[in-house]
């Protein structure tokens, strides 16, 4: 299960946009319009589907969904850029997703500016600034880079916490923790059995995963190998004491279900910095999001997969889990009731 | 029939010491916090600057990338290494360095040159920020031309096109209102899509499944009783979305309540109905919660709600059109924002209608009285 989803994500999961469906509104069919219709449709970012005749076919052409964005050329473009020296394009987007919207019109600008550089170059500049740009980390800006770490700190968080958060309310419900009860085992020795076998089971889980992503997703580990283990490891201690408080504090097995499979899953996938980036967040949420284990996770597989630094640097958050990990297994024993009601 | 099997599904809902209160109170934590956490929009960005050339130019130029509202100045380095370092220790996104000499070769006419560097890990963000800061050297590099150049020579009597850009529906660019409806889908899908799978399943546990099983219901009539109270939880949960939406963020629907109602009332069936196939075939809750997760994961991450279903590959675009709550999610959005109707919604009016059919039929089918 995690594997089909670790390759279905990794693979699906990108915010960059591509072939994005573009509608154009070119009163006068002229030479450089064409040209920039060219441009526009040959760049990966943009796929020209359709021409429209009149301004009131945009409207219409976002209804149904045709396109996102409009090229409006004004008309007699070609005539008026080169006799006057001016020529208006409007970018017309359809902006219900914001994002897209902005990094499209971004993207067409550019795409613009390059053509009117090459307007340029027949006329000398010789004072120019040329930048020199180098993507750090993540050379052609893969998707996958960004969501590896997250969708892998999601699952193994949510399956492991709702494998232990049955685990103690199962034996409520059954009947047998009044065996366990009577027997003289302490309390910390029945939580850590529980814990045991599913800790076994995550480290089975984890290691497929990690193999998937290297080998089919091609993300590399440029860091160590050991202290991702490491870090790993913890987390899914971690992950599964957060399903054993659960499992201590509720008396069913469906709140224990119900809890940690659907009521986990939107705080991690908000709050853990996977999909939307915790700066921008307001205060309070980033104050929020601290709690949320996955997100120390998340910055700490980025910083040892993706950034190759070593474990030293990811010190913060391999100390904010091992404290977790002890505040839930405090709780849990806390809340751990040796008598029956 | 039906009607004494409902009224035994209501009792044992709200017999129930957890349900009844997860429906309100999921719903609204999720909307009332939720939306303002999602927003990529990239503002903020941390600069880390090296200027090894400290001429008024490379001096004019980092005030120009300040001033702009996106970078924020948090780093200034002497050199690249410690520069890089910033970055690692996540105190800066993006660095900015000039060369010696840049003033220099600038005035000269060879071309000053300076190099950018972005943390491309979030690879949006770094092309953004990268974007952003050429976009801005752009705009400086006009500036010491006209600066340099007597007027009126050259650059000016070269053609230029001025782009200016319109945003549709959404002037402000504002990520809430597009996340609001898509929060309400996926509340919506999670809801009426776990409970169903844990709804049988619990009977069978719980051994009420015996006496119905033994009873003269029949299986039609058992699957319907089953679907109507998610029904009506769904219509209670997406009518608290429509009240919050309105409430909280000033968020009306530019279509029809009344289309909105409809295709919810289709989807929730939709949904439902795979929740209760779930819930047919698994013989412990644990089996039944673990399978609808997996669906409900790849249904809300294929379904455009985090990122465009337009960059994609071509398979996951195949997966994604056998997505309900892709199609759904897709409505909603044209809905509140576009004003849509249903006959431009068309065709995933269709394939909701096919989703609801197909999945209760499996339902009825798949529901055995025997072991």
């Amino acid at each position: 299960m995690p594997i089909i989803q670790i390759i279905l994500f990794g693979f699906a999961l990108t915010t960059e946009v591509k072939d994005t469906q573009v509608a154009v509104l070119a009163p006068t069919n002229d030479e450089v319009s064409t040209r920039i219709i060219e441009k526009l449709n040959a760049s990966a970012y943009f796929h020209v589907v359709e021409k429209i005749h009149n301004t009131t076919d945009i409207q219409l052409v976002f209804r149904d969904a045709k396109a996102k964005l409009v090229v409006v050329f004004e008309d007699h473009f070609s005539e008026k850029l080169h006799h006057t020296g001016k020529a208006h394009i409007q970018l017309i987007a359809d902006a219900t997703d914001p994002n897209a919207a902005t990094s499209f019109t971004f993207y067409a600008s550019n795409i613009i500016a390059s053509y009117q550089q090459e307007l340029m170059a027949d006329s000398k500049n010789p004072y120019q600034i040329i930048p020199e740009v180098k993507m750090l980390y993540n050379p052609q800006m893969v998707g996958a880079f960004n969501f590896v770490p997250g969708v892998l700190g999601m699952i193994l968080i949510l399956i492991c916490a709702m494998m232990t958060s049955i685990a103690i309310v199962r034996e409520k419900e059954m009947g047998t923790m009044e065996i366990l009860l009577v027997s003289p085992m302490k309390p910390i020795y029945i939580i850590l059995s529980k814990i045991t076998p599913y800790f076994v089971l995550s480290c089975v889980n984890f290691t497929t995963t990690i193999l998937l992503s290297v080998f089919v997703l091609k993300v590399p580990i440029v860091g160590s190998l050991a202290s991702l283990i490491v870090v790993s490891l913890l987390y899914i201690f971690l992950s599964l004491s957060v399903g054993l408080l659960v499992s201590t504090l509720t008396d069913s097995q469906q709140a224990a279900m119900l809890i940690s499979g659907m009521g986990f899953m939107i705080p991690v996938m908000m709050l853990s910095g996977m999909i939307f980036p915790i700066e921008n967040m307001p205060v309070a949420l980033q104050w929020l999001s601290n709690i949320v284990p996955a997100r120390w996770y998340i910055s700490a597989v980025k910083a040892i997969m993706i950034e190759g630094l070593g474990i030293t640097s990811v010190l913060k958050e391999v100390a904010i889990m091992i404290l977790m990990i002890v505040v839930l297994i405090t709780i849990s024993l806390k809340k751990f009731k040796i008598r029956l009601e | 029939m039906l009607k004494f099997l409902l009224k035994k599904e209501f009792k044992q809902f709200l017999r129930n010491s957890f349900l009844p209160k997860m429906i309100f109170i999921f719903p609204l934590n999720v909307l009332l916090i939720f939306p303002w956490a999602a927003s990529y929009e990239i503002k903020n960005l941390n600069l880390s600057v090296i200027d090894n050339d400290h001429s008024t130019y490379s001096q004019q130029l980092i005030q120009k990338v300040i001033s702009s509202n996106y970078f924020k100045l948090t780093d200034v380095s002497p050199n690249y290494r410690q520069a890089l370092k910033s970055i690692e220790k996540n105190q800066s996104d993006i660095i900015l360095e000039i060369p010696a000499q840049f003033e220099k070769e600038l005035v000269n006419g060879q071309g000053g040159k300076v190099m950018i560097s972005a943390n491309a890990v979030n690879g949006m963000k770094g092309g953004i920020g990268m974007t952003y800061l050429s976009g801005i050297i752009v705009a400086f590099n006009k500036q010491v031309v006209d600066e340099l150049m007597p007027s009126g020579a050259g650059v000016n009597s070269t053609p230029t096109i001025l782009v200016d850009s319109q945003y549709r529906f959404n002037q402000n660019l504002n990520y809430r209102v597009f996340m609001v409806p898509a929060l309400m889908v996926m509340l919506l899908t999670m809801m009426c899509g776990f409970l169903p799978a844990i709804s049988i399943v619990f009977e069978k546990q719980l051994g009420t499944m015996e006496q119905i099983n033994v009873s003269p219901v029949p299986r039609f009539t058992f699957i319907l009783a089953k679907l109507i109270p998610f029904w009506l939880i769904g219509f209670i949960v997406i009518s608290i979305g429509f009240i919050i939406a309105w409430a909280v963020y000033g968020l009306i629907p530019a279509g029809h309540f009344s289309s909105l109602y409809m295709f919810a009332a289709i989807y929730i069936l939709g949904i439902s109905g795979l929740g209760l196939v779930v819930s047919n075939y698994a013989s412990t809750l644990q089996q039944a919660m673990f399978t609808i997760f997996f669906f409900m994961m790849l249904f809300i991450m294929l379904s455009g709600l985090y990122t465009p279903i337009d960059s994609m590959p071509e398979w996951a675009k195949w997966i994604a059109a056998f997505n309900p709550l892709k199609h759904f999610m897709f409505v909603m959005r044209s809905i509140y924002l576009k004003g849509s109707n249903p006959i431009q919604l068309m065709n995933d009016l269709l394939a909701l209608i096919g989703f609801a059919v197909f999945f209760n039929s499996w339902a009825v089918m798949s529901y055995r009285k025997k072991n």
